[in-house]
């Protein structure tokens, strides 16, 4: 993993991959720490953070301890965030690869689907399918998803035109290589790369539309969230700030994370392409 | 013995990336006569093309240089594009594509001979003339894009002599033409250099091509400079191995084929 | 059996632009002989690497006709002309550009092995091997990534992917082009002597007059999409016919040593 290392290397990737790893960590050990529901009422309602030692952060609007809602939430946001881009990215690709190697009638009319789907304003496109749906993590995901995949599409098919009058793609036909073969070892995976330098946007635009979704009361309710802990705590704003503002700055420690860590990215894929 | 334009003496070149160092040029002592026609001959990684970049100020920032270039020819610093004109390898990618052509030659002249705009569109439409572009009225408002590599490269040594410079550096301006083109472009620079008076300096691959036109030649190899001299010393006595195999691996017509002939 | 591998007859070809139609080839005609040579010799623009590029059926032409050892080149498709690839190859300009930026030296070569069946997965490594010792490089280079090793024997890879199906016909564009000077030579040595052992005809296109002359036994010249002139290499090049082929030969630099100035 040379190219974790050069992430790495670089002081944005650091930071960046410092605060994912806090994150990740805390996801992680949320049902280590707090094997109960963070949904369950744990003592008396509104106590104020660094009051009680045993109520690190305090307690909500119900008596949940925030602490635990956030450290669950943590899993929540990220796994939203990672599932949408992730499926964003794979369904982007695909289509502009396709787009980008057939060409023609094909080309014109996968790339009018993605017109479509740029058209609509991507949170609303999400709201629509959420709320016509139903709301349960797969459905947020998929609806996330919906309105992120074009720009990978749109970038996925730019590389594949330039890829596709190179010299090597040239060899492979003369080679014997059939166009499926083509498709995904010579071409697809030279076209990655500035997708990939998307991915990260992507997840931090998936986490906060997932955040915006769920504070809109349009989640899965039966899961915490950071979006749905600050619904909460917008009843009592001003006699409990901290109850919006603690998962919002996780949301901004979380959306800093991601960027840094593409910034590392980015900078280590370039360096890689100048070498070769 | 005539007079030197710029001296170099000890100059090393070296490009310093993370932890790797790699030396472009080492401790290069060469002399650059004024009014001669100077070819650098190399293959690649000889460092000529750095030597060039060094001597026009246009090496990167990450290039760490030592020794010292002196101009005796000039008793001043030299200035880019006033003093020295460069004409790049790429035909491509060295022109401004969004400006028309006669804009680019004619900003050269204002800037360095302190003319206004209208002057400085005449001596362009002069310039490609001297080039021997066709319709050069017309190529004043052309775009790059729109001329063929060859046209381009003339233009692009227009550009280069806008300003009257006193030495004009070549690197590799063939490379990328056909043989054809290629002997155009070296006949015109050497009929403008003799016309002018300036000093040229040639960088290329093809021993040669220098060898038609060049007064000495100097060969580098692994950023070294390993045999300089008159043109047809070199060539006829040729002190260095790797001179020697250069010389050695020239295919022109003359060259006995490597094939018997054919069958029918 | 004609002596004749292939001919190619009245090809021609128009790109067509929204902006202009640029006739890369008008009614060319060549031929090659088995296990001989055909220089394909142009400035740039004169068609000769559209014309190259159509014999391997990478454009397709606007009309003509290439006959291949009997077969109607033009008329395959699918797996008929998947099978007949193998006995047409190519060696590009570029020997950088020509390989996939990941691939290995190993995973270059093996492709026309997995491609057509030729050798199981078992015996690829020894194939790949004795390809490589064909061209003259080290079997351990194998495993090096296509970028870290130099152009020659970036080129030389290239010449054995060619040479992995046992082709009757290898197109080179410009093969030696890119290449530096001190090299050239003996990648066309290796050429050359592949060519005497295994009968494998060229098409070798270039600018360069004089490298075709080294290893060329015809010569087609061509100027704006049409052939000006052929004939055996000795003549056209003693005796021009042609504006271009005469331009051609005083384009060549010769090495001059007592200069008259």
């Amino acid at each position: 993993m040379s190219l974790l290392r050069r992430i790495l290397g670089t002081p944005e990737g650091a930071a960046g991959a410092l605060i994912l790893c806090v994150l990740v960590l805390a996801a992680l050990l949320a049902p280590v720490l707090f094997p109960a529901d963070p949904l369950s009422i744990v003592g008396p309602a509104l106590v104020p953070p660094f009051t009680d030692p045993a109520l690190p952060l305090g307690t909500d609007r119900l008596g949940r301890d925030v602490l635990a809602e956030l450290m669950h939430g943590a899993g929540t946001s990220l796994a939203v965030g990672i599932a949408a881009a992730a499926m964003a990215m794979i369904a982007g690709s695909l289509v502009g690869t396709l787009a980008g190697l057939a060409g023609g009638l094909v080309d014109e009319a996968l790339m009018r689907v993605v017109d479509a789907f740029q058209i609509v304003p991507s949170f609303l496109l999400a709201l629509a399918f959420v709320s016509v749906t139903g709301a349960s993590l797969p459905v947020v995901i998929t609806a996330i998803a919906l309105g992120a995949w074009t720009g990978p599409a749109r970038l996925a098919r730019a590389e594949v035109l330039s890829i596709r009058e190179r010299d090597y793609v040239a060899a492979a036909r003369v080679l014997g290589m059939r166009p499926l073969e083509i498709a995904f070892r010579e071409v697809l995976p030279n076209a990655l790369p500035p997708v990939m330098a998307l991915s990260s946007v992507i997840v931090a635009i998936s986490v906060l539309t997932e955040a915006a979704l769920s504070f809109l009361g349009l989640g899965d309710p039966n899961i915490v969230t950071w979006g749905s802990m600050i619904a909460e705590g917008r009843n009592v704003l001003r006699s409990a700030p901290f109850l919006s503002i603690l998962p919002g700055l996780a949301l901004m420690l979380t959306v800093l994370g991601v960027y840094l860590f593409s910034e590392g990215l980015a900078d280590a894929l370039a360096r890689r392409r100048s070498r070769a | 013995m005539s007079m030197q334009l710029a001296t170099l003496r000890d100059l090393s070149v070296l490009y310093r990336s993370g932890s790797t160092t790699r030396t472009a040029l080492a401790s290069v002592d060469l002399d650059i006569l004024a009014g001669e026609r100077l070819a650098i001959i190399g293959e690649s990684g000889s460092g000529k093309s750095t030597l060039a970049l060094a001597l026009a100020g246009l090496l990167p920032d990450n290039a760490e240089r030592s020794g010292q270039i002196a101009w005796p020819g000039l008793g001043r610093p030299p200035v880019p594009g006033g003093d020295i004109g460069f004409v790049f390898q790429d035909p491509g990618s060295s022109h401004n594509p969004v400006l028309s052509i006669g804009e680019q030659i004619a900003e050269v002249a204002r800037r360095h001979l302190g003319i206004g705009w209208r002057a400085a569109y005449a001596r362009a439409l002069d310039l490609l003339a001297r080039v021997r572009i066709p319709q050069p009225k017309a190529a004043l408002a052309a775009y790059a894009h729109e001329l063929s590599g060859g046209q381009r490269q003339r233009v692009a040594i227009a550009s280069a002599i806008a300003a009257g410079p006193r030495l004009l550096i070549a690197d590799e301006p063939t490379s990328a033409l056909d043989m054809v083109v290629q002997a155009e472009i070296v006949a015109l620079l050497d009929e403008l250099v003799r016309a002018d008076g300036m000093t040229l300096l040639f960088i290329t691959h093809d021993i040669a091509l220098a060898s038609g036109f060049a007064d000495r030649l100097a060969v580098f190899r692994d950023a070294r400079l390993v045999e300089a001299g008159a043109s047809a010393d070199v060539l006829a006595r040729p002190q260095n191995a790797y001179t020697r195999h250069l010389i050695g691996s020239h295919i022109d017509l003359a060259t006995p084929p490597l094939i018997v002939g054919p069958t029918r | 059996m004609s002596a004749e591998l292939l001919t190619a007859t009245g090809v021609s070809k128009t790109f067509a632009s929204k902006a202009r139609r640029v006739a890369a080839l008008d009614n060319a005609s060549v031929s090659v002989a088995r296990g001989e040579t055909l220089g394909l010799v142009g400035p740039s623009g004169s068609g000769k690497s559209t014309l190259a590029r159509i014999l391997l059926r990478l454009v397709e032409p606007d009309a003509g006709r290439i006959d291949f050892d009997g077969v109607d080149l033009l008329a395959l498709n699918g797996e008929a002309l998947r099978t007949t690839r193998k006995r047409i190859q190519m060696v590009f300009q570029d020997p950088l550009a020509a390989f996939n930026p990941r691939a290995t030296v190993a995973s270059a070569l093996a492709d026309p092995l997995r491609i057509h069946g030729l050798v199981e997965r078992r015996q690829r490594p020894a194939a790949i091997a004795a390809l490589l010792q064909r061209v003259g490089l080290d079997p351990g280079l194998a495993s090096r990534a296509i970028h870290e090793i130099s152009g020659g024997q970036r080129q030389r890879v290239a010449i054995a992917r060619a040479l992995a199906t046992r082709p009757d016909l290898i197109v080179l564009d410009e093969a030696v082009s890119a290449l530096d000077v001190s090299v050239r030579g003996r990648i066309l040595e290796l050429l050359v002597e592949l060519q005497r052992e295994e009968g494998i005809a060229y098409v070798f296109v270039s600018h360069d007059l004089a490298v075709v002359r080294a290893i060329a036994h015809t010569i087609a010249i061509m100027d704006a999409g049409t052939i000006v002139e052929t004939g055996p290499t000795p003549d056209v090049v003693a005796n021009p016919q042609s504006a271009t082929g005469r331009a051609l030969v005083a384009a060549v630099p010769r090495l001059v040593v007592g200069k008259s100035d």
